[in-house]
């Protein structure tokens, strides 16, 4: 949790650096190799900003709406002799570093945008499904229950019920998929994905300072800012908590 | 003896203890009673300092707490809380040693003193000392609770409503055995509860909290015939005190010699056990066993004279 | 069946059966069908846990027979590796022998008991040369220095970060426990640290450290520079604190409040709290942070590959720029072992610490 004029404040500066990179050179220059660019100018940083969130957004619907429906299917009557499996794929999916996911991916599907791709989907799904698992697990019986009483569907309770009640959960799991989706693109550059690490390889690999600097701050604005937003839209959609009991 | 003087918390502008004074007898059992926020445990957490006062004094023994480090003073008061708080890593012996091994006894003397409280809280040793809370029932629970207060033969035992997790049958049992247990020790108890029934069965003496202050302190039948203010009195039921005064009456008190129907009372009932038999057999007398042994009779009449005195 | 257990050779898939001597593939094809089939049935997981184990010893068997075979046809300098199928052959035999394990639950002895079983027959079937025809098998003979220099780097980034982490989230997790203030304040800098992406964290450290470094020569001898190690160590150090002082705090949270107050109440000190009740119920939690920074790290260290900082991370990348597919498997792979070795062994601690802590129940 930020407050609000130390996020406008930082959504400033991000925006300064993707649109306007030439305004910074001033202050990035002492770091900058004697004679080197400054500027990062390969590419521009809104397009490759847009290309690197673009991948994190559809790695991360899908993951959810996969992880989602999958978690839906576990805890129903049906589903449960699955649960145990699917704990522990998810428990050993875990043990997967992510850059091993990405690297492994590359022998399957070569180069470019798709073992990026593949590996944000497969890593986003764990914390979402996990998350959901628990949070449609732990539904306070009495509810449920009332749920029944008053004469709802399974469908409705589900709807109407269940997914409101689990939804800061989900939430919960979504943000940490997409933090860590963000983090993990910027290696997606290593296999020729388009992404910001693209910055940050090129000043690894010419020992330009201002290139990480630049490549680093972006993403890392981008991560905070996508943090906090999704951690106030839990806060939002989290149902009002009974005030603090008194002694 | 215990000495609370004019003992005061103020938590921001709320007081929760008001200039509270009362002394409590070496050997006896006082139970503080109230509704929830009358003030009633951060009164006995000011004793073992859990709470520093705002301002007054305690004394034991005419020493007052403010002379001896928390820590040390704790380690001389037995302290037993609603929930036990036993330590779940701990078995058995470990739990209801922990004081003296704080207090750095030698081992063997710990050991017999673990066993010495458990046989006199009716659990075997040999089958008791190596298990863990877990596998204890909540009244085993319990009892290993307050056997760990008493290990160190502290001077006073606070008890914060250390029956309230229980159900009634095994409560009704705990607080005989308390009461069995602190006669034969002579420990001197304060005992916080919100329910008057066990105040009036285990307390000499009842001390009633409202909103920080103590509204009145006096023995069982004192709080029962003569309620100070209203609040007392609601606490006290206001329909049930006959029968509640009844209670703290023996039968063989009002005994007369003569024959009556029917099995005998046994000894130690009291008035309203008596009334109870008289109702339920329907008779007018039912037979008692006097305090000398001799074969006797409680009539109804003679309660209905003794319960009209109050 | 539609598994294709194929091998490529230059891109060409090649079905294991059909180059390897009959007599040899079928009993080992035989193997895999019988372990699916008895895989299939949920309800028996001991049938489950045999079939897993039979098909793996299947598939393994059919890559040991396929590969020499192949490689007898094929040129001195072909390559035989295996395929989709194989993958995804192991990770369904695997998955399989997870789930019965899972169903099973062993208790911790025979857990340590079963990896140490699994690592070394898989020790014993690398070193037999059964495999040594497979292309990661060539690409490891081909630099087994570097291979056990990069595991040795690779350990000392993860273990030495978790220490490290360790030694400074401990007395920070309790510190912050004990004040609600620092608690405040502390946590969401740290949150704020693990949202950095890993790549940007350890890009930054760089001239951070290079800074440093030229500025107090004295760090230079410690062995503080811009590359290598030490960024990379520092890093990892940095991502490590979050779970450690979250879970120290969490697990002292975690001790009942009528213990805590019984505990105050019958007069310990602060430190005798910590040390005979806090810590030793609240241990469990605290070494479930330490796994989660353990699997982390493991993960992790690969990026320092990139900052010349070592470990398996240096085979992946050069592998990724070479487009050299057995390099990079020579460094994910175990990788991947390692982590889920660790993920294991972290798991058998938690459940050790609980088992003498609070789930205490009737023997």
């Amino acid at each position: 949790m930020i407050g609000g004029l130390l996020r406008a404040g930082l959504v400033a500066v991000l925006l300064v650096l993707v649109l306007a990179p030439g305004w910074v050179a001033p202050l990035l220059a002492p770091l900058a190799p004697e004679g080197g660019p400054v500027i990062y100018d390969r590419a521009s940083l809104l397009s490759l900003s847009l290309s690197h969130l673009g991948l994190v957004a559809v790695a991360s619907l899908a993951a959810t709406v996969v992880a989602v429906t999958l978690a839906v299917l576990v805890t129903r009557p049906f589903g449960a002799s699955f649960r145990p499996l699917a704990r522990s794929v998810t428990n050993l999916g875990q043990t997967f570093p992510p850059v091993a996911v990405l690297a492994l991916a590359v022998p399957m599907m070569g180069f470019g945008a798709g073992p990026t791709l593949l590996a944000l989907f497969l890593y986003g799904l764990l914390p979402v499904f996990e998350n959901a698992m628990t949070g449609l697990g732990n539904l306070p019986p009495a509810t449920l229950e009332a749920a029944r009483g008053i004469g709802m569907g399974r469908w409705q309770r589900l709807r109407l019920v269940e997914l409101p009640l689990a939804l800061p959960v989900i939430l919960a799991g979504v943000r940490l998929s997409v933090v860590i989706a963000l983090g993990t693109a910027t290696i997606g550059s290593t296999v020729a994905a388009r992404t910001l690490g693209e910055v940050i390889i090129a000043g690894l690999l010419t020992s330009n300072t201002a290139f990480v600097v630049q490549g680093g701050l972006v993403v890392g604005l981008f991560a905070v800012l996508l943090h906090d937003g999704l951690v106030q839209l839990e806060r939002r959609l989290s149902p009002p908590r009974p005030g603090a009991g008194r002694r | 003896m215990i000495e609370i003087d004019r003992i005061t918390k103020v938590y921001g502008s709320t007081t929760a203890v008001d200039a509270v004074s009362m002394t409590a007898e070496t050997g006896t059992i006082t139970a503080i009673v109230g509704t929830s926020g009358s003030g009633k445990t951060t009164l006995l957490r000011m004793i073992n300092r859990l709470v520093e006062p705002t301002s007054g004094e305690v004394r034991i023994n005419g020493e007052s707490t403010e002379a001896i480090a928390p820590h040390l003073l704790r380690r001389r008061i037995g302290y037993a809380i609603q929930g036990h708080g036993l330590f779940p890593h701990h078995t058995v012996a470990r739990n209801i040693g922990a004081v003296p091994e704080l207090l750095g006894w030698p081992r063997e003397k710990i050991r017999s003193r673990v066993d010495e409280l458990l046989t006199l809280f009716s659990m075997e040793p040999e089958a008791f000392r190596d298990r863990y809370p877990a596998d204890l029932s909540g009244g085993q629970q319990q009892r290993v609770g307050v056997a760990r207060a008493l290990a160190s033969r502290p001077d006073l035992l606070l008890m914060d409503e250390p029956f309230g997790a229980l159900d009634p049958i095994i409560r009704a049992r705990a607080q005989e055995d308390l009461r069995r247990i602190q006669r034969a020790l002579g420990s001197t108890i304060l005992l916080v509860t919100h329910d008057m029934d066990e105040a009036i069965r285990l307390a000499d003496r009842i001390a009633v909290m409202d909103a920080g202050r103590l509204v009145q302190l006096g023995t069982p039948a004192e709080i029962i015939a003569r309620p100070a203010t209203g609040f007392v009195a609601d606490m006290v039921g206001e329909a049930d005190r006959p029968l509640r005064l009844l209670s703290l009456i023996p039968a063989a008190e009002i005994a007369e010699p003569g024959p009556a129907e029917g099995e005998a009372l046994p000894a130690g009932s009291s008035l309203r056990d008596a009334l109870s038999a008289c109702l339920a057999s329907g008779r007018e007398a039912v037979a008692v066993t006097t305090d000398d042994g001799a074969p006797g009779r409680v009539t109804l009449d003679a309660i209905r004279r003794r319960g009209e005195l109050v | 069946m539609t598994l294709a257990a194929n091998r490529i050779v230059a891109g060409e898939g090649v079905a294991a059966w059909a180059v390897a001597p009959v007599a040899q593939s079928l009993p080992a094809l035989g193997c895999m069908i019988a372990g699916l089939v008895m895989g299939l049935p949920a309800a028996l997981p001991k049938l489950r846990l045999g079939g897993a184990l039979l098909g793996l010893g299947g598939a393994t068997g059919l890559l040991a027979v396929g590969a020499p075979s192949l490689l007898a046809e094929a040129g001195t300098y072909a390559r035989v590796s295996p395929a989709a199928g194989f993958w995804g052959l192991l990770s369904v035999f695997l998955l399989l022998m997870a789930d019965a394990l899972a169903q099973l639950a062993p208790g911790p002895i025979l857990r340590a008991g079963l990896l140490a079983g699994a690592l070394g027959l898989l020790a014993a079937l690398l070193s037999s040369g059964a495999l040594s025809d497979l292309s990661v098998a060539q690409e490891f003979a081909g630099r087994a220095d570097a291979f056990w220099r990069a595991t040795l780097r690779h350990l000392e980034l993860a273990l030495g970060s978790l220490g490290a982490a360790a030694l400074i989230g401990f007395p920070l997790g309790i510190l912050c426990h004990r004040q609600a203030a620092l608690r405040g304040s502390l946590l969401p800098m740290l949150s704020f640290l693990q949202t950095i992406p890993s790549l940007a964290m350890f890009g930054i450290m760089i001239p951070l450290l290079s800074w440093i470094a030229a500025t107090w020569p004295a760090a230079q001898t410690i062995g503080i520079a811009g590359i290598g190690f030490a960024p990379a160590f520092i890093a990892l150090v940095l991502y490590s604190l979050l779970p450690v002082v979250g879970n120290t705090v969490a697990g002292l949270d975690s001790v009942p409040a009528p213990v805590r107050e019984a505990a105050r109440g019958m007069g310990m000190t602060g430190w005798q709290r910590l040390l005979r009740v806090e810590l030793p119920l609240g241990l469990p939690v605290l070494l479930a942070g330490l796994r989660i920074v353990l699997v982390q790290n493991i993960g992790l260290a690969v990026i320092a590959g990139l900052i010349g900082g070592g470990g398996y991370g240096s085979f992946v990348f050069q592998g990724l720029n070479q487009t050299a597919t057995d390099l990079i498997l020579l460094g994910a792979l175990p990788t991947v072992l390692l982590a889920m070795v660790a993920a294991i062994v972290m798991d058998i601690l938690v459940d050790v610490a609980r088992r003498d802590s609070t789930e205490r129940t009737a023997a």
